[in-house]
């Protein structure tokens, strides 16, 4: 119960990549090899450009969605005069405080290299303050970045007002949309948004692929050079085969996506209820509506999150956690802590993110091993002495 | 199924030694607690004393902390039975890593607690009993006295993974102003890295 992280690759994936095993051809080449290769290409362009409602050309194919995140960003610390981003250098953009690492990331990069970051904050359910947001939008910000949907605990976020609120000061709107799309329905003419990142691997599409939005008329600041692949976007022989699994991907999540929204809302509203009922002093995170169907963040009080997962490791349940012992950092979640949880809370959280292969079967069985992995933690915990 | 831990953690993890059950009524004689809830670990150690002897007999602990916590001081709770109070005072990390045949690099400050909490519990008892002139306070050292980093904060991020002059500056802060304290500091923290690692 750990698709957030990754999934697994749907089937109609798998078979679309094992035939597309011998096709090794050079999009770029002109004889029949390389031109089979640059009509599934286009042909997978035309599958996610459709699914977000973009076209074709506004679509450009990049190595992850960290990757994505990190080219949007850098188009606004472009310094080259003759560069059509270059004016917006030494401005303002904005992000908040419970964006994915490539972006809190690279924002520090940016503010090193003289363009100035603001944070908006969230409310306790992880969304962004607006208000907030409407006060730091001056004339000299140039973006704004904010996520979709949390990765950890599953808030979406209300892009369409976000678009808005920024559009409306002259600023541009990027989302990362890497845990939404595919799940969630996703379009950007609707969301009113200049630049979107998805990603492959996290809707049963391949690794090591990703794709991003830019509207038309967009300024554009290539990240990696020397090539004219992607409209001289992204230089860099197309990985051919992960492109068609993306465009695969999302032709099943477009077949599949609404019903599956239903059934995992339905799955995690067992897998909720069914901890509230057999475990006291449970504390669940991100918005109760406005959520991932398939994501549950809760923390345990008094047990400690490393431990519950690895517990539950050990019986071949598979989950994160907020803790800061399993990431190897010394702090807990950023995201738990923007949302006003205490430090101990956000130590003892773990995040179910459920997918099309978890079954009613599989959230019996958690809801038989998580009761008990929690009473034995708590057993040897210092801080927790029974149920208040 | 590939663990990140060592088969050894893994059986102390999932069945510690000497846990505190809480009504079992445990008479101790000197009681320990270190680390904070907030930092995400938290460790209390008892130890029972023959006082004839200055033998520990029996021990218990609990903690709130990670799958090395628990693992290191389950290791250690039946170490230090029958053990010297001196000898158990200065058992170190690397002691207890070895039995457990190693931990992941970043995990290993995590295991450092059980043996804190042994030592504040040993401090205990002799205060309990009179013996003042043997509590050993573990006084800290200030190194850089311009951001006021102590000898323990390098050792800390020592165990925490750091390794070079560079890493520790941006993990302490330590020798950013006048940079006086480089040369201590360099030696310091390799002499950590011995104690801890090699």
């Amino acid at each position: 119960m750990d698709n957030n992280a990754t999934t697994p690759l749907h089937p109609g994936v798998k078979k679309v990549l094992t035939e597309g095993l011998e096709m090794f051809g050079n999009a770029s080449s002109l004889h029949a090899a390389g031109r089979t290769a640059r009509k599934h290409i286009e042909e997978a362009r035309e599958q996610v450009a459709s699914f977000i409602n973009a076209s074709r050309e506004e679509v450009i194919f990049v190595g992850s969605g960290s990757e994505a995140n990190n080219t949007v960003l850098n188009i606004f610390a472009c310094k080259c005069p003759s560069c059509d981003a270059g004016s917006m250098a030494g401005k303002k953009i904005i992000t908040s405080t419970v964006e994915h690492p490539c972006i809190l990331r690279t924002s520090e990069c940016l503010m090193e290299r003289g363009t100035q970051v603001s944070y908006v904050g969230v409310d306790n359910y992880g969304k962004v303050d607006m208000a907030q947001l409407d006060n730091m939008l001056n004339e000299k910000t140039c973006l704004v970045s904010i996520m979709m949907a949390n990765n950890e605990i599953g808030t979406i976020m209300d892009i369409k007002k976000i678009s808005a609120i920024a559009h409306a000061k002259g600023a541009l709107v990027h989302t990362d949309a890497v845990q939404a799309v595919g799940k969630i329905p996703v379009d950007v003419k609707e969301l009113d948004v200049d630049f979107l990142s998805l990603s492959g691997h996290k809707i049963y599409g391949p690794k090591g692929i990703g794709a991003l939005y830019v509207k038309k008329g967009a300024p554009f600041c290539p990240m990696i050079r020397g090539g004219h692949q992607e409209q001289g976007r992204r230089a860099g022989t197309e990985n051919t085969l992960a492109i068609i699994g993306l465009g695969k991907a999302v032709a099943e999540a477009r077949d599949e996506m609404s019903e599956e929204a239903v059934r995992l809302a339905r799955l995690k509203e067992r897998l909720r209820k069914g901890i509230e009922d057999s475990i006291p002093d449970v504390h669940f995170n991100g918005h109760p509506e406005d959520c991932l169907p398939g994501t549950l963040n809760v923390s345990f009080d008094g047990a400690e999150g490393e431990s519950i997962l690895l517990y539950l490791d050990l019986e071949g349940i598979f989950v994160s956690t907020g803790s800061a012992c399993a990431s190897g950092s010394l702090d807990p979640s950023h995201v738990l802590l923007a949302t006003g949880l205490s430090a101990e809370k956000a130590h003892g959280s773990v995040r179910f993110s459920l997918g099309r292969e978890n079954t009613d079967k599989d959230v019996d069985y958690v809801l038989e091993k998580v009761p008990l992995a929690i009473k034995k933690i708590r057993s040897m915990s210092t801080v927790y002495n029974g149920s208040k | 199924m590939d663990w990140a831990y060592s088969e050894k953690v893994r059986d102390h993890f999932i069945n510690p030694r000497n846990i505190l059950i809480d009504d079992e009524g445990y008479e101790y004689d000197g009681k320990g607690i270190v680390g904070n809830i907030k930092c995400g670990d938290q460790m209390i150690f008892y130890i029972k004393v023959d006082k004839e002897k200055d033998v520990i007999t029996d021990c218990r602990w609990k903690t709130y902390g990670c799958a090395s916590a628990i693992a290191s001081t389950s290791v250690l709770s039946e170490k230090v039975k029958g053990m010297r109070i001196d000898e158990a005072y200065h058992l170190s990390p690397k002691d207890l890593m070895s039995e457990l045949d190693g931990l992941p690099e970043h995990k290993v400050h995590c295991s450092v607690l059980g043996d804190k909490a042994l030592r504040a519990a040993i401090n205990d008892y002799y205060e309990r009993n009179g013996m003042h002139d043997k509590i050993q306070k573990e006084e800290a050292r200030v190194i850089c006295q311009c951001m006021n980093v102590t000898d323990h904060e390098i050792e800390n991020a020592v165990l925490e993974g750091v390794r070079t002059y560079l890493e520790l500056q941006e993990h302490t802060k330590l020798g950013t102003v006048c940079g006086q304290c480089k040369d201590e500091a360099i030696r310091l923290m390799v002499e950590y890295t011995k104690k801890h690692f090699e």
